[in-house]
């Protein structure tokens, strides 16, 4: 069972050090990226990365038993919500007038009303 | 069970780490240029503080921290889609006619 302990710690310190490395490059891009839809590329896909990561460790930590079924759960949530709270800030900044990089247009543009 | 002591170690630094991220996000929050620049950076915060939630329930083995995470997460969409709506509309619900 000492061999089982370990291989637990383990794994919880490996999967929070790739959260923590994950959720360190979204804020790097959120604070570099030039335009609003890039920083948003950023945010949702390597930050939501990392907190899975941090769900999977809680996982790890808990068990299947307690509060492991719940970390699974805000896995699902996280990968539902994220890129619909992305896809409708997308839509509100180029309805308001954000402006795009360069040559890039917004697919379907005349029947998107 | 008790928490290992190398697992404290680690996850004590990964919550300060995610603290000061929080951090930089709000230096976007404050300077971002557009209205969904910021709303993008608050987004951010959130994700970082469920991250934080679920590092603080591996620290001191109370899996009830789990739940608050999901609670942050609800709150945080939920935030999101509100203000995405009133950003497009002027109006968080609209009537159609």
């Amino acid at each position: 069972m000492v061999a089982a302990e370990a291989v637990r710690t383990w794994v919880v310190v490996a999967l929070v050090v790739v959260g923590s490395v994950f959720l360190t490059v979204g804020t790097i891009g959120l604070l570099r990226l030039p335009n609003v839809y890039n920083r948003m590329h950023a945010t949702s896909k390597p930050a939501t990365i990392g907190a899975v990561s941090v769900f999977l460790a809680g996982f790890a930590h808990f068990g299947p038993g307690g509060a492991g079924l719940p970390s699974l759960v805000g896995i699902v949530f996280l990968f539902l919500t994220v890129p619909t709270g992305a896809h409708m800030i997308a839509r509100a900044a180029e309805r308001t007038g954000v402006p795009f990089l360069g040559s890039v247009t917004w697919p379907g543009k005349s029947d998107d009303e | 069970m008790a928490t290992d002591a190398t697992v404290v170690a680690v996850v004590d630094a990964a919550i300060v780490l995610a603290a000061v991220l929080s951090l930089l996000c709000g230096y976007r929050a404050v300077r971002g240029p557009t209205v969904p620049d910021r709303v993008v950076a608050l987004d951010a915060i959130a994700t970082n503080v469920v991250a934080i939630a679920v590092l603080f329930a591996i620290k001191t083995d109370r899996g009830l921290y789990v739940t608050v995470a999901l609670v942050l997460a609800i709150i945080g969409f939920l935030s999101t889609v509100a203000v995405a709506k009133f950003v497009t509309e002027g109006d968080v619900i609209v009537r159609q006619e």
